[in-house]
């Protein structure tokens, strides 16, 4: 069996702060993993970018372990939402690119987009001057600040 | 081909009519200016202007200094419009009763990201946009309010008229500083870590034809999906830049200002853009077509990527020093050298779009739908800017 390796977004709930769900990946599960961007957010969810490493089967066991603790667990590639009908391919997304998720065909002079390579810099997001990227990865809704008196 | 013998020793040589002629047969032999450039690997100018008539450029660049000029039709009682919004987006008043003049640049001010860029892509596509104006009211002209829908199908003439475009050549822009840099050349991250350049290099219209010998005024071109003309130099057109050994500026040197009937366009060669904490601006699709007249065009046209050269600017310091010169073969690799560190190069604008255009162009000539129109007025030569000081406190 060959090793794979994927990127996925997670959240955790806001009660998951005591859990030490991410060390049962490597105990149980036998996944190498990197933490590509993690935003926690006290009391309330935290945000994780993960990019593990291990058999196909372990990583499927992982996901579904963390599952059961409430974590969503997505795909990196379902949270970078590019609207890619609309692409002039100027290349300014190229720019800031550093991963090199987002490349020039120099051949076509056509946008390659590959966002397994992507770490959620969000750089292109900006840069783009279509807004053709929608990335998911902070909270749905920010929290409406309550005055207090 | 009809080649007379007694010219063959001396400089071949063609007219406009002559160039016509042949595209109303359909038989003009026409190339893009890369096509030509490959070419002039192997065949000399006095070969290419035998084989070749005409040669089409293209450019789809982000270009400010671009709008449109409205006029909306006069309302029953009739108002004298002061202050004109669409979509929120002020719009020029001071032009009679019901034109205005739309810039591309001009953001609503409740939502930046929104211009005048949009309001002219969403005409294009058809949409109707909210007009609303204002005037004092006068004994002509009693009414003082209007908020109603307009679209391209409602009003009278809708005629994009961009006083700059197609710069000859332009600047590469990088950050030596520590902070990130948002620009109109795109997002340029701290510590030289990319560089961003705009030109099509071998493609771009200006660079085609340096000495615009064939560039003037009611030169008819392809401007935004349609028939557009080139009306006059345009604003900032400066023939002082500094050439290089193959006869290109090497910076942003001339401009043209071009027109066409807005009615006509397409939203695939005209696009708003929103740059990051610069603002909005509007992606304009430019096809020049070059007659292939004499040898020395034939020269001009075959220019390649690595002979045409341009500045590297550093884009995070005030006065942007110039930190180097590269050429567009080097910027089109995706890496270039910047004293002696290597820096990731990115486009700005878009050369597959810009390809797209010269092809259509082409074909658009080949199948005898396109003429060429020989400039009825030359470019100003010898040109150059000045600055604006302050009258006071400024240096004089």
């Amino acid at each position: 069996m060959i090793e794979i390796t994927r990127r996925y977004v997670m959240k955790f709930p806001p009660d998951s702060a005591d859990k030490a769900l991410t060390y049962k990946l490597i105990k149980d599960f036998d996944i190498k993993f990197s933490i590509l961007k993690a935003e926690v957010r006290p009391g309330r969810t935290g945000s994780l970018l993960l990019e593990m490493e291990a058999l196909p089967e372990n990583i499927q066991k992982g996901i579904e372990y963390l599952e059961a603790n409430d974590v969503a667990c997505e795909p990196l590639g379902k949270k970078i939402k590019f609207e890619a009908g609309k692409c002039i391919n100027c290349g300014n997304c190229t720019g800031v690119c550093f991963t090199g998720a987002l490349t020039m065909d120099r051949e076509q002079w056509k946008l390659n987009f590959e966002p397994e390579l992507c770490v959620v810099c969000e750089l292109c997001v900006a840069a783009c001057p279509m807004n053709l990227f929608d990335i998911n990865f902070h909270e749905e809704e920010p929290e409406k600040i309550i005055a207090i008196d | 081909m009809n080649i007379d013998f007694q010219n063959q020793s001396m400089t071949f040589k063609k007219s406009y009519e002559e160039i016509n002629e042949k595209i109303r047969k359909g038989k003009a032999v026409v190339l893009t200016a890369e096509e030509v450039s490959a070419m002039a690997r192997e065949l000399s100018p006095s070969e290419i202007v035998k084989r070749v008539d005409v040669v089409t450029t293209a450019t789809f660049g982000a270009m400010c200094s671009s709008g449109a000029i409205l006029n909306f039709g006069h309302t029953t009682p009739p108002m004298r419009m002061e202050r004109i919004t669409l979509n929120g987006v002020p719009c020029h008043g001071g032009l009679a009763a019901v034109d205005t003049y739309i810039g591309a640049t001009s953001e609503n001010p409740d939502n930046i990201r929104y211009g005048g860029a949009h309001v002219i892509q969403e005409l294009v596509e058809g949409k109707s946009v909210e007009l609303e104006a204002w005037g004092k009211g006068t004994d002509c002209y009693p009414r003082k309010y209007i908020k109603t829908k307009i679209s391209l199908e409602t009003i009278n003439e809708a005629t994009l008229f961009n006083p700059r475009n197609a710069y000859q050549n332009y600047n590469v822009a990088t950050n030596t500083t520590s902070k990130i840099k948002y620009t109109y050349m795109g997002t340029l991250l701290p510590g030289m870590k990319n560089a961003n350049y705009s030109t099509a290099g071998e493609l771009s219209p200006l660079l085609n034809d340096p000495e615009m010998r064939t560039i003037g005024i009611g030169t008819r071109i392809f401007l935004g999906g349609t028939v557009g003309y080139v009306v006059w130099p345009g604003t900032q057109f400066n023939t002082s830049k500094e050439k290089n050994i193959f006869d290109v500026p090497m910076s942003n040197a001339a401009t043209i200002a071009v027109i066409g009937n807005l009615k006509e366009m397409n939203a695939e060669f005209l696009r708003a853009a929103y740059y990051e904490k610069y603002g909005v601006s509007l992606f304009v699709g430019i096809g020049l077509p070059i007659p292939i007249l004499d040898e020395d065009l034939a020269h001009r046209v075959s220019i390649r990527n690595e002979q045409i050269e341009t500045t590297i600017l550093d884009y995070g310091t005030a006065g942007t020093p110039v930190l180097g010169r590269t050429n567009y073969a080097e910027l089109q690799s995706g890496m270039i050298n910047i004293n002696g560190k290597k820096v990731r190069t990115a486009p700005v604008a878009s050369l597959q779009k810009a390809r797209e255009i010269a092809d259509l162009l082409k074909k658009s000539i080949q199948n005898g739908k396109f003429e060429l129109a020989a400039p009825v007025a030359m470019f100003p030569t010898g040109t150059s800017l000045k600055k604006l000081f302050e009258s006071e406190g400024g240096e004089k």
